[in-house]
């Protein structure tokens, strides 16, 4: 009896005494990560700076560099370069630019454009702005869509948000052609009543001055060498295909439909690269598909741009992106959404040159250029 | 804040003032026959545990009223192989995972019936008060009987909350008891009990009103920034009614027929990001069920347990920060269930019983959606038992048959399907003199997808299969009850476990972000070790109690397609435990209680960004208990999480540091 009552007296003090105290670490910061990849030939490009979203609530957007001339990859930096950041980057990084010695990158779920030196990476600034979307840039004016249905206009001197200009509900790209800004508009939240216009805005005087009617819930929107304008459309994710509208700036009319299936495309000059994950409900199961255009005379091309099979290792193809000088192309890869993605390299001819880890949904890729 | 501090103060007081006279003599005789009944109950209990071939753990009676809890989540944290997935504050919502199988696996049931939750399978444990439970167990497995509904054979394991029948003292037919409890949160939560004996028949009503304004201090550090933030929009404001009424039929046949309501509005607080502290979302819900029970006398061959329920849940959501044409986002659900059950039970020879039940239940589904599918399940279920059972040694197997069948008025219809899921399990006790068990089970058991999961509008695929899980499970039981020692009784559980998961239902993403499907994806395995160790000690005049748990879980994820292949899943640490000790001295009684969670993994990827820290509260609580013109009074002060840790149990959900209760009790008749 005795052996019995000292064994559970000995129990209790070993529970005690190890589990009650145990260790807890510091907090601290989580440095970078870095991992040596082939250098680049030393053009006008420094880099490559990826942002990756982070899952929603998460609060895990991150910011990787990828450091041309080193050839070093250097994962999670602002954490270590901004220590003083309350909670980091924050929640799902949607859009990264570049404009002069500062960077944009614009934090969708937490209601903020945050600026950094693009030579540092150092937090200069911080702009609120209601679930915003996507940012572009007009003369020292940085223009920024937020869902509630405006581009808000932000001096790119004092980082201070001057005024917000009525479009369409929950526009997403922009991109300007000589004095006019055009904002696609999605209508997300008013499924099935999707918007189906681009706004087009005369910075003059920021105002709506028309609408351009286009397809349902437009999303991407970029500029060709020959003043078009090529904007996707998401579709209804039912019956309704995604596809890419070509609109003549000049006319603003809708000029061309091209029916490729689309959820991210790049154009170089002229190329456009286009990446596309479609879902069906029928088969249950998901196509994935790489194309190309030839944005001179808008017509797709045969064949994909990954020409060494090397596709086969991306699950999910999401962010797109080609090097300027080299026409490199690079697609990340968002994988599950919940597990670190990849960035992969393709040279100009579709063979594979690297592969690397990133943060969680790599995305948005923007090329800090001298 | 601090005027209503202040204003719940006063309230307590005033409300003390009247139900307390001035003088106040404790009278210990009643409250010691009191607790010499409870441990004759407790020692009943400690043997049924014992004994039963799945691992049971329970909280009843006095240990459960001294916990530092105000919801079933908050008691069943102390349990070993459960994960409370725990949002945060008074009103976030609050689920059990046990062993690591996810939280669609566990049944909840309240009286013997299951609450059901087609739309997403979830449970809010929080929303149940403590006020009006007086027993809750949790069987991994099963329940080890042969005469329950067949909802009791149809989940990996099952959490059984029960009310107090009412109980009267000799020559009595009323009971009263007024309770107040207020404290951090603004929480004020007055709550009242009321029996009465009607000839034969027994009626009770309980009824509680919880109003908090939810807000606590947390705090984010990296060493450098260093924040600390009040938690917003955490209010809640919530009623629950409960009737029931209680009836012996001549042949000492017992029926009940028991009504339910609980209504809300609360606050949702979101994740807590960089630069986004404060939301604006709303929730409003209603749930109402009336169930009836009848279960024919228990010393005959052949009986009889029949239940019956209706259940309409309604929940509103509302989000002003999405605004559409239509204006803000506000989601309307309407879930109404009906559930028909009889079980049947023979026994063959004196060691051979044999039962059948059957359940049928249909469950809807309304919403506002856009292009909802608005479903409707029927589900039929079919359990077979057979127990073989001798002093030493019993062997129960049974066979449950699923049956489904579910229709849409929109979309694609997830169709008909049919499973047939075995469970085996035996306890042998090998000596005669020391009651040492060993005991095994295997269950092989689904959880069918969720509304949600099928049908929710994009998201949806009705195409899933049910998700699976197997578990083989091997303890031990040692108990000894010592003479004229300090230590009075001492009794150990251990099992070691092994869960395998397929088909597990998991978002996939599609398109962006904001498009996801769902997919019968992962496979997860789980090995599992848990033990419970509670002793009984007394020293003079002071009762004391000490139970420690402890459980290691390696829960690997083993999607062959997937990214984090053999890396331990999300927030699973792999040691968790908590210790309690408890002590009663003259009208005097004390509580100490401690958990722990070891490291976890707040993603799929067991990578530094997704690291979460270990968090150990300590609680502590003082009870007193007096007699004052034939009135019982309890007094209890509770400080929760007494060093002030910070943490979060889901990320960026950040939990209450300290904070303060204090509950005073009255009981007559």
């Amino acid at each position: 009896m005795n052996k019995l009552k000292k064994s559970a007296k000995l129990l209790l003090l070993v529970g005690l005494t190890s589990i009650l105290w145990s260790c807890r670490k510091d907090d601290g910061i989580v440095p970078e990560e870095q991992e040596q990849l082939p250098g680049q030939t030393i053009t006008a490009v420094n880099g490559l700076y990826v942002l990756n979203e982070g899952n929603w609530g998460a609060g895990r957007a991150s910011l990787d560099y990828y450091d041309y001339a080193s050839g070093i990859y250097r994962r999670n930096i602002h954490g270590q370069i901004n220590p003083d950041a309350t909670l980091g980057l924050g929640d799902v990084g949607n859009d990264i630019k570049i404009y002069g010695s500062k960077m944009y990158i614009v934090v969708n779920g937490s209601n903020k454009v945050e600026i950094l030196n693009v030579k540092t990476a150092q937090k200069i600034g911080e702009v609120d702005l209601t679930n915003c979307r996507y940012v572009t840039f007009h003369k020292n004016k940085a223009y920024v869509t937020a869902y509630e249905g405006v581009v808000a206009v932000i001096d790119t001197a004092s980082l201070k948000l001057e005024t917000k200009i009525n479009v369409g509900q929950q526009p997403e790209e922009m991109a300007v052609i000589g004095e006019k800004l055009y904002v696609a508009n999605s209508g997300g939240y008013n499924a099935p009543n999707y918007e189906r216009t681009i706004s087009v805005i005369d910075l003059a005087t920021n105002r709506e001055i028309k609408k351009i009617d286009v397809g349902i819930n437009l999303h991407r929107l970029r500029v060709d060498q020959y003043g078009d304008i090529y904007v996707t459309s998401r579709g209804d994710y039912g019956a309704v295909k995604s596809a890419i509208y070509v609109v003549d700036s000049k006319t603003e009319t809708v000029k061309k439909k091209l029916d490729i299936e689309v959820s991210n495309f790049v154009i170089d000059k002229d190329f456009a690269y286009v990446i596309s994950t479609a879902w069906s409900n029928a088969t249950q199961s998901e196509t994935i598909s790489y194309g190309k255009i030839n944005v001179k005379d808008e017509t797709i091309l045969s064949g994909g741009f990954i020409t060494d099979g090397t596709q086969a290792d991306i699950t999910k193809p999401y962010g797109i992106a080609v090097d300027p000088l080299s026409s490199d192309i690079y697609v990340t890869d968002a994988r599950d959404y919940v597990t670190p993605g990849t960035l992969n390299c393709y040279d100009k001819t579709g063979k594979r040159k690297f592969s690397v880890t990133t943060g969680d949904i790599p995305a948005h890729l923007v090329f800090y250029t001298k | 804040m601090y005027k209503n501090k202040n204003a719940h103060f006063g309230f307590f007081c005033s409300f003390m003032a009247c139900l307390c006279p001035l003088v106040l003599s404790a009278q210990t005789d009643t409250i010691k026959i009191e607790q010499l009944k409870e441990v004759q109950i407790k020692a009943n209990r400690l043997l049924q545990l014992q004994s039963s071939a799945t691992p049971v753990q329970l909280l009843f009676g006095n240990e459960l009223k001294r916990m530092n809890s105000l919801s079933v989540a908050d008691a069943i944290r102390y349990f070993s192989g459960v994960q409370i997935k725990d949002y945060g504050g008074i009103g976030g919502l609050k689920t059990i995972n046990v062993r690591s199988m996810g939280s669609n696996h566990t049944a909840v049931f309240y009286d013997g019936v299951q609450l059901g939750n087609a739309q997403n399978g979830q449970i809010d444990l929080g929303r149940y008060s403590l006020d009006n439970i007086e027993e809750i167990s949790l069987y991994s497995g099963q329940k080890n009987d042969l005469l329950m509904p067949a909802r009791g054979f149809a989940s990996a394991s099952s959490l059984y909350l029960k009310t107090p029948f009412p109980k009267f003292e000799v020559g009595k037919s009323r009971n009263v008891r007024l309770s107040l409890k207020a404290g951090s949160f603004g929480l004020l939560n007055p709550a009242f009990n009321f029996d009465q004996k009607i000839g034969k028949l027994a009626l009770n009503i309980n009824a509680e009103l919880t109003n908090a304004n939810g807000k606590y201090k947390y705090r984010y550090t990296n060493s450098v920034y260093d924040t600390t933030v009040v938690r917003h929009n955490a209010d809640i404001f919530s009623k629950r009614v409960e009737g029931a009424l209680y009836g012996v039929t001549a042949d000492s046949s017992k029926w009940h027929v028991k009504i339910y309501n609980y209504n809300s509005e609360r606050g949702i607080p979101g994740a807590i990001v960089a630069n986004k502290y404060d939301f604006t979302q709303r929730q409003w819900d209603d749930n109402f069920f009336v169930q009836s029970s009848f279960q024919s006398r228990t010393d005959k061959k052949y009986q009889i347990l029949a239940n019956i329920k209706y259940a309409y849940d309604y929940t509103r959501y509302l989000d002003p920060d999405r605004v559409s044409l239509a204006g803000p986002l506000n989601n309307k659900y309407t879930q109404q269930e009906w559930y028909f059950s009889l079980a049947q039970e023979y026994s063959l020879t004196n060691f051979w019983n044999v039962s059948l039940s059957t359940d049928y239940i249909r469950q809807g589904l309304d919403a506002n959606l856009y292009d909802f599918a608005y479903p409707t399940r029927q589900t039929g279920l079919v359990a077979m038992v057979s127990k073989l059972h001798w002093p030493k040694f019993n062997v129960q197997a049974n066979v449950l048959a699923t049956f489904v069948n579910d229709e849409v008025e929109s979309n694609i219809p997830a169709g008909n399907k049919a499973e047939y899921t075995p469970t085996v399990m035996a306890s042998w006790k090998p000596f005669s003199e020391a009651d040492f068990r060993v005991r095994a089970f295997y269950k092989s058991i689904f959880r069918m997808p969720t509304f949600n999961d099928l049908y929710y509008t994009f998201i949806g695929n009705s195409n899933l299969d049910p998700e699976y899980t197997n578990q083989y499970n091997l303890g031990l039981t040692y108990s000894k009850t010592i003479q004229n020692k300090n230590l009075v009784s001492f009794s150990v559980q251990t099992d070691g476990y092994f869960n395998k998961v397929r088909n597990k239902i998991v978002a996939v993403p599609t398109l962006t972000l904001f498009r996801w499907t769902m997919l019968n994806l992962d496979k997860v395995e789980i090995k599992g070790f848990e033990t419970n160790i509670q002793t009984v000690w007394r020293f003079g005049e002071v009762n004391a109690q000490a139970k420690l748990n402890y459980t290691y879980e390696q829960a690997l994820d083993k999607t062959p397609t997937g990214f984090s292949y053999n890396m331990q899943i999300p927030y699973i640490p792999l040691h968790s435990g908590s210790l309690t000790l408890a002590g009663d001295y003259k009208s005097f009684g004390l509580n100490y209680s401690y958990i722990y969670t070891g490291e976890r993994y707040s993603q799929k990827a067991n990578i530094p960004v997704n690291y979460v820290k270990p968090w150990y509260t300590h609680d502590l609580s003082l009870q007193y208990a007096f007699k004052q013109a034939k009135v019982n009074y309890r007094l209890a002060t509770e400080i929760n999480n007494l060093f002030n840790q910070y943490y979060d149990v889901v990320l960026n959900y950040p939990m209450p540091g300290r904070n303060f209760r204090i509950t005073l009790i009255a009981n007559f008749n």
